[in-house]
Parts: C-alpha cells; structure tokens; sequence
C-alpha cells in the first residue's frame, strides 16, 4: 500500500512537473521569445521630428522688404516737409492654395534728401548722380532707395520718368511740388513706387514662378512658364564650360585668349553670384567637330545661312563629343564658339522670319549656347593657310555674357515705359538684378527644401521598410531648423541671411533625402511572410499549445470533479 | 420625299451662310504657334535608362532587344551621357558566338547592333535590382562618376526600358532575384516626389509584362507592355547560324516602327499603341495611360525616344568694352583646363569595365579604347579591344559551363 501511495505521488508529482515545465516554456516564449524576435527583425527607425516637418507642409512666407523714399528740394511744400520723416507699412496677401500662402510687406520710409545727398544729385547726368549716392550710403541686399527729384531736373532725359541705377537705388521724377495734405501726395507717389519696386525688387509673377513646384501649372502665366523652363533649378553649384570649335585646322589656326577673357569679364558676374551658388569654369578647344546641319547657300545674302528650324538639331551631334567634369552631379552649362570653315563661310544664323540675326547666336533652355564668329574678312583669298586668328573676346563674351545671365536666372526685366536702366557695366550685373535673383531663389529653395523635407517624412512613413539611420535624424533636424530660421529672416526682411539658411537647408535636405542608405528592403508580400515563419515556429508552438490545452482540460475535469462531490 | 425638294435650297443657303459667318480665316502667325509648341510638351532633356536583365548565352534575344533600342535612341539624338544602359554584356565575347564581337539583331546577320560605341553603364553583375533602384532613386553613393547616375530634373522626359524573363508581378534580374511591381511603382513614387522627372514611358517587353505596371499611382506615367498577364511574350526569329533566337517579337515591331520616326516626325503616342497586334505578337500588347495627363494623342513619340532641343535665338547682347586684364597666378581659386574623363570605378565586388568614350583631343580625330585593367577580384570577363577583337583577360570555370 505504501508503495502504491508513493508511486501515485511521484506519478502526481511527475504530473506536476509536467504542467510546470509546460507553463514555464510558453511563458518564457511568450515574455522573451516574441518580444526578442520582434525586437531583432524590426528595421531601425531613428526618430524623425514629424510635428515640425507637418508644419512645413503648409508653408505660409512672408517676404519683408524697405523701401525708402527721399524727397529733394523743390518737390515737398515746407509745411509737407514739417510731417516727415514717416514710416508707413503696406501689406499684400496672396492665397495660393491650400497649403502655400504669400504676404508681402513693405516698410516704406519717407524723408527728405540730406545736403550731402542734394550735391549728389546735382551732378551732370544720372550715372554720375548714382555713383555719388553710392558712395554715400551703401543700402542693404533687399531694399531699394526711390529719390523723388523735381520734374524740371535735368538729370533725366525729356520722357524717361523714372531711371534706375547700377545699385539699388532709382530716380523718379515727382511732380510740382503741390500743396495739400502730405497723405495725398503720398497716395498719389505710390503707384509709380509700386512700379519701381516691382521691377528692381520681386514682383508676384517672380515669386509665383519660383514656386512653380508647388503650385499647378495652369496658374503661371506662358511668359513666366518660359522664364522657370529656360533658366536652370537653384543648384548649389555650376559647372561651365567654354568650348571653341574649330572644324577646318587646315585654313584657321586660331587662337583665343579664354583666360584672360574669363577672368576680366565673367569672373566679376561670378564673384557677384557667389551668394547664390558656386560656379566652376572649365574651357577645351574641340577639332575636326562639325554641325549635324549642313547649312544652305542663300543668294540673298550671299552667304550661308541655318535657318531657325534646323538649330534644335545642331546641339546633339556636338554634345556627343563634349567632355564633362566626371566628378561632380552639378548642372553644366556649355557655351560654344564654333568658326565655321573655310568653305561654309561666312554662315549666318536666320530667325523665323528669314531675318539674319545680330548676335549670330542662339540658347537652348538649361543647356547653353551657340555662337557662329564668322573669320572670312579677316584674310583674302591669296593668304597663307593655315592662317592665325586672333579671336575677339569681347565681342564673343559678350554675346556669352548674355546668354549666360539667362541662363543663371537673371531674368530681363520688362521696365515699363518710361523707365531707363542703366546698363550692369563690368560686373555684368546690377545690384538690383542681384537681389531680385535672391529674393526667387531664396523662395525657391526654401519651397524645394520644404517639398523635400515633407515627402521624405511622407515616404518613410508609407514604406515601412526603410531603415533610417541617425545620420538621415540628424540632417532632417538640420534641414528643419535651417528652414525655420530662413523662414524667420525673410520675415524680417534680412535677405542675405535668408538666402544663407535656404542654401543650407537646401543641402541639408538633399543630403537626407538622397543619403545611399534609404533603400528599402526587399518587399515581400504576406504570403511569403507566411511561408518563411511557418516552418519555424510551428513545431514549436505545437507541442506547447497542446500541452496547454491539456492541462486546461485537467483543470475542466478536476473543476466538474469537485462540483460532483460537493453536490 | 416631298420636303426634301423645296428645303434643299434653304439647306445650301443656311450652308453658306454658316461657311461666311462662323469659319473665318485663321490668322496666320505662324512664329507664335511654333513658339506655343515650343514650351507645350513642357520637357527640356530627354533620359533613357534600357535595361536588360538576362544573361546566359541563350538570352541572346534580351540583349539585343536592348541594344535595338539603345541604337534607335541614340540615332533619334539622345546622346550617350543621357542614357544609362544596363546589360550583362556576355554576348559579344561569348565563346559560343560565331561571329566575336558583334550581337545581330536581325537574321542572316543583317544589323550588327554592337558596334563599336556603344557604352555600357552597368555591366556584368553590377546590373541587380539594388543598382537599378539606386539609379532611379538617385541614391547612388557620392563616389559614382557622372555617366552612372540619372541626372534628371523636374523638365526631364525619360523613357525606361525592361527586358528580360518575368512572371506575374516580378521581374527576374540576372536568374538570381527579382524585383516586384510594388517595388517599382514605389520607386517611381519617389522620383516623383522628388520631382526627378516631367513625363516618364515605361516600356516592357516580358512575358506577363502588364501585371509590372498594375501598381503605379504616381502621375504623369504611360506605360506599354508586350504581353499581358497570363500570357507568354514570343521571341521572333532564330537565326541558324548563331544557334539562339535574336529578337523578341514585341521589340522586333517596335523596331520597325521607329525605324520610320526621324527626328523631326510628329508621329504620336497612338501609333505606338498599335504596334504589334495580336495576328504578328501572339501576345496581347497592352498600354495604361490613365495616370498621364496629357492625350496620348498629342504626344510625338520623339518627346520620349528622341532629344529635341528647344531652342532660341538670342536677342541681346551685353557690350563689353574694358580691355582684357590677366589674373595674378597667385590665385589658385579657379582651374581652367581640358576635363579629364573619368576612369574606372569600383563598384560592387564586381570589377566595374566603363568603356572610355573617345576625348576631344587636341591632336588627333581618332578615337581609341584602352583596355581595361582587370580589377582584383570577380570574375575576369572578356572584353572587346580594337577592330572588334574579343581579347581574353581572364578566364573561370563559369564561363566554361557556358
């Protein structure tokens, strides 16, 4: 009996054991095991500041800007000068759509001319008047300077009514100094300062166009669809190439002096862009390079002549044979003197109206341009061949200059009548031009760095299997504070900082987005998932489950035992 | 009938006065639609990325799809620093080719579509899904040189082009992995976001091809493919000599068809769709262009497969007077010089072949392609040299099984 009752113990206690070591496996699979697996096949996600980035998904600017308004002697009554100096504030709000809103906001500051100003503008002519302004007071990248000057000045020529300097600052010629009070001279002034600001400053049209990401394509005009297609993207840097093609060595021997040319009349318009990107120049002679047009004979001219149809298929045979900088992704744009040879010469360039065409050249949007330079007046037809040619470089970069301001983004202002501009000079652009190419890329880049910022967060979210690394955090955070902060500046109107921080962001966020790790993982549908886990974790599971549900039907039996008994 | 007789008068009246009413002359300014036309298609470059994913000798027909295409491309104007090629490139060295150094694409030898410029990109094993998605992201790893990146922007038509053997939502790259319709229509949502394209036409000619563009969602996409799902796309001819098939059906007809455009043509997207009926492909083509918004109909196919520059004529110049001035050789700021072409790369644990394009040399007009160095480790493939000789760098027993 003794034996019987200890073989039931140890058999009871066997059992017991049993039920432990089953309940101990599937609580160690389910407190360890899953979450470990869990833990180890998850793709590391580093945290992203989502709530900023939904911010920038709506992006509200506001672009501040001064304009200060001077009155010089004979154009404000005595009692009108006691009212200024005055600051007034003029707001314009635009409503994109529903996720970009636009508010411009002009300080205007009116004063009067001080005597060291009145002997500037009583200069000769207007160019010499701008220069001794300049010399006196430098005024900040963003703003512009309107001196109101009588209308019996001579400073400007008999219809010109407004002239605008090299620097920032215009001209206008105001009317007889009138009576009244100095608000309604002032509301009478601002139509034409809204003029003036509109073409050395941004206008709507500019910045609508800078946005064109964003918005659809129906609301810009064609003109300003035309601007944003031929000029290229706001891109850190430029690589540009000058390449003189010569397609007869036998007859020319030519020569170009591309440095020295380079350096005296692009350098400065590249010096003076250097806020805005980094420009590399790179220069090659190419020989035996032909057109892929063979120009005709025209009698008219008696010459050869491309017609305009013909030149969109001249660019890629030629390109073909260009070389490039292998080392950097940088836009390139190329600009090509070709001298055409002895036997096609010379070969000029018609436009669509069958009209020969001054700068015998012509561009193609975000690409570069062409010059056909003619030699055959430079040597007759008893010259020894081959015979040397000296190129005339300002002729040729002039024509680059040009071409290549278009390019860049310097878009040509269409001044309304009655406006003159004075010509960039030798820095090959204005002040003014400058700043209105600061205010479109500054917009630009800051809505591009948005858009960015905004899909990339949009995309990581979508597909779950990216793995995001600290590094991609860390730029993110970098993109979103630089937007901030460039945001911020262009509200308080400090346009060089602005466009320093959406440079920044811009990279910043172009670093995130196209960083080499963010490759998602292989996608596999659920069903394969499911082929892969079965095999492993079912017969493991299997044997616990059943165990489990033994021993809950023991627990059922011994329940309805006791009930049993007690009843 | 009755009334016919007294109102047939009244109808020629209304007619002509109708005719003298409502159709005036058009205007004839010829310059302004052209320049309309100019900026309609809204595209500035044009990008094609063609991809073969087979290799094996009895692919033969893959690779010259390929190169097909990549001939007809270039021939339309899209220059080789726009086109980014993936092929693994073991056909024309391949010891079981009769004829080294040549891939035909048509029997009896006709067109030797190999030629000696063409310019492979991707070559070998570096053509994996990984490389081609990295290629469309513009993921790439900062040291990949300029020909191995699609440099497109937001004005860039690009024309994609897949061959090889696929299934029903996959695509099989190099018999070793797949990639799957979900894959890429995400990656195509990405270049969108990103903005790296203005249109975009997929082209792909495997057997179930149209389930590989089921997937796409982001706008501005027309796709065409050679079959549809659930059924075979057919190879076209063999050739006896060679031994292998050359084309496939699908590929052979769009040949043929752009064989006719020329870079000025204005033949439209609806031609294309009518290429190869059911009677000659044995294969249902099939074309989804509800993501795209413009009319297929006032599409020119040389808005994809050609390179029409926009261009126009400069109208001011900038006059420039000061003499020249020579910089200080102090100032080492800027570098003027002839670009180099970049070398080899290493790429994968493969060894990476660029083909080097021929320079601009100061000296001569010829061309000539060095050979390339055999990278330490990989496979040692064969390689062309000049006058098409196949020169054996290296062999593995791989090549042997071949």
């Amino acid at each position: 009996v003794l034996l019987n009752v200890l073989t039931c113990g140890l058999f009871v206690t066997e059992k017991l054991r049993g039920r432990y070591a089953a309940l101990s496996i599937a609580a160690v699979v389910i407190a360890v095991g899953i979450p470990l697996w869990w833990k180890t096949t998850e793709t590391y996600r580093a945290w992203l500041p989502y709530s900023h980035i939904n911010e920038l998904g709506s992006l509200q600017l506001q672009l501040s800007m001064e304009v200060e308004v001077v009155f010089s002697r004979g154009t404000l009554t005595p009692e009108q000068q006691k009212k200024v100096p005055l600051t007034q504030t003029r707001e314009q709000q635009h409503h994109v759509d529903e996720n970009t809103g636009l508010k411009y906001r002009y300080e205007m500051k009116y004063r009067t001319a001080t005597i060291m100003e009145e002997d500037a503008l009583r200069q000769p002519t207007a160019e010499e008047a701008d220069f001794s302004l300049y010399k006196l007071s430098e005024s900040p990248c963003g703003s512009v300077v309107v001196y109101v000057i009588p209308e019996t000045s001579v400073l400007l020529p008999e219809n010109i009514k407004v002239y605008v300097g090299q620097r920032r600052t215009a001209l206008l010629r105001g009317q007889v100094g009138q009576g009244g009070e100095l608000k309604a001279v002032l509301s009478a002034l601002d139509p034409e300062i809204e003029q003036v600001v509109r073409t050395m400053s941004f206008s709507h049209e500019d910045i609508m166009a800078a946005l064109s990401d964003r918005i659809r394509m129906g609301r810009l005009s064609k003109e300003s669809l035309a601007d944003s297609m031929r000029s290229f993207k706001s891109s850190p840097g430029y690589e540009i190439t000058f390449s003189l093609l010569n397609p007869d060595p036998q007859s020319h021997n030519l020569h170009w002096d591309i440095e020295g040319a380079i350096h005296t009349y692009i350098q400065p318009l590249l010096d003076k862009l250097a806020p805005v990107a980094n420009h590399s120049v790179d220069s090659q002679i190419l020989y035996y390079a032909v057109l892929g047009v063979n120009p005709r004979f025209d009698n008219s001219v008696s010459a050869f002549t491309l017609s305009a149809d013909s030149l969109a298929h001249v660019i890629n045979p030629v390109e073909a044979r260009l070389g490039s900088n292998a080392a950097s992704s940088n836009p390139v744009l190329n600009f090509l003197l070709f001298v055409p040879d002895a036997h096609h010469s010379p070969l000029f360039i018609q436009d669509h109206s069958k009209r020969v065409v001054d700068s015998n050249a012509f561009h193609s949007p975000r690409w570069g341009g062409i010059m056909v330079y003619n030699v055959n007046d430079r040597y007759g037809q008893e010259a020894e061949f081959p015979v040397h040619i000296d190129i005339d470089m300002a002729h040729v970069m002039g024509v680059f200059l040009a071409q290549l301001r278009l390019m860049l983004g310097v878009q040509s202002a269409h001044p309304p009548p009655g406006f003159l501009l004075q010509s960039p000079g030798s820095a090959g652009l204005t002040d003014w031009e400058l700043d209105r190419l600061q205010w479109s890329r500054t917009v630009e880049n800051v809505a591009t760095a948005s858009t960015s910022i905004t899909s990339l967060a949009q995309l990581l979210d979508q597909i779950g299997n990216i793995v995001i690394n600290d590094n991609i955090a860390q730029q993110v955070y970098n993109a979103v504070t630089s937007l901030q902060a460039a945001v911020a500046e262009l509200e308080a109107g400090n346009l060089a900082f602005a466009l320093q921080y959406s440079r920044e962001a811009i990279l910043a966020s172009e670093r995130a987005f196209f960083d080499p790790s963010l490759l998602h993982l292989l996608y596999f549908p659920d069903d394969q998932k499911f082929a892969i886990y079965i095999p492993l974790f079912l017969p493991m599971c299997v044997p616990i489950l059943l165990s489990l549900l033994k021993m809950a039907g023991e627990l059922r039996q011994r329940r309805k035992e006791q009930r049993a008994k007690r009843d | 009938m009755a009334t016919c007789s007294c109102c047939f008068p009244l109808m020629m009246i209304t007619l002509f006065l109708y005719i003298l009413l409502y159709l005036q002359p058009v205007p004839c300014s010829n310059v302004e639609t052209k320049a309309s036309q100019l900026f309609s298609s809204g595209h500035t470059n044009n990008w094609a990325v063609l991809v073969c994913t087979s290799r094996f000798w009895f692919n033969y027909r893959h690779v010259a799809n390929t190169l097909s295409v990549y001939r007809s491309v270039k021939r339309l104007g899209i220059p080789d620093s726009h086109i980014v090629l993936m092929l693994a490139d073991d056909m024309a060295c391949n010891h079981r080719n009769p004829k080294p150094a040549t891939v035909f694409s048509h029997k009896n030898m006709e067109l030797n579509v190999y030629g000696d410029d063409v310019e492979v990109d991707y070559r070998g094993y570096e053509v994996t899904v990984e490389n081609f998605l990295r290629v469309l992201t513009g993921r790439l790893p900062p040291s990949t040189p300029r020909s191995k990146r699609l440099l497109s922007d937001d004005r860039s038509n690009i024309l994609i082009y897949l061959t090889g053997h696929g299934g029903n939502g996959f695509l099989k790259f190099q018999d070793s992995e797949e990639i799957s319709n979900v894959e890429l229509a995400d990656a195509f949502e990405q270049m969108w976001q990103k903005r790296r394209y203005n249109e975009l036409l997929f082209i792909i000619d495997t057997c179930q091809g149209a389930s590989m563009y089921e997937r796409f969602y982001s706008p501005n996409l027309m796709a065409l493919a050679s079959s549809q799902v659930g059924e075979d796309s057919l190879s076209h001819q063999p050739d006896l000599a060679i031994g292998v098939h050359l084309m496939d059906r699908y590929t052979f007809y769009l040949l043929e068809f752009l064989e006719d455009i020329h870079p000025a043509s204005q033949t439209t997207m609806n031609d294309l769709f009518k290429v190869c009926p059911k009677s000659q492909c044995a294969s249902t083509p099939g074309h989804r262009t509800d993501l795209f918004q413009r009319d297929p109909g006032s599409v020119l196919i040389t808005d994809f497969f050609g390179s029409v520059r926009k261009v126009e004529i400069t109208k001011e110049t900038v006059n420039l007077t000061t003499p020249i001035v020579y910089e200080d050789h102090e100032n080492p700021n800027r570098r003027i010089g002839t670009p180099q072409m970049a070398s080899f790369w290493a790429f994968g644990p493969s060894s990476c072949l660029c083909s080097s394009r021929p320079t601009a040399s100061n000296t001569s007009s010829t061309s000539s392609k060095t050979l390339p160095q055999a990278l330490p480790g990989g496979p040692k493939p064969l390689v062309v040299g000049e006058k098409g000789i196949c020169h054996i760098t290296g062999m593995t027993p791989f090549h042997l099984l071949l």
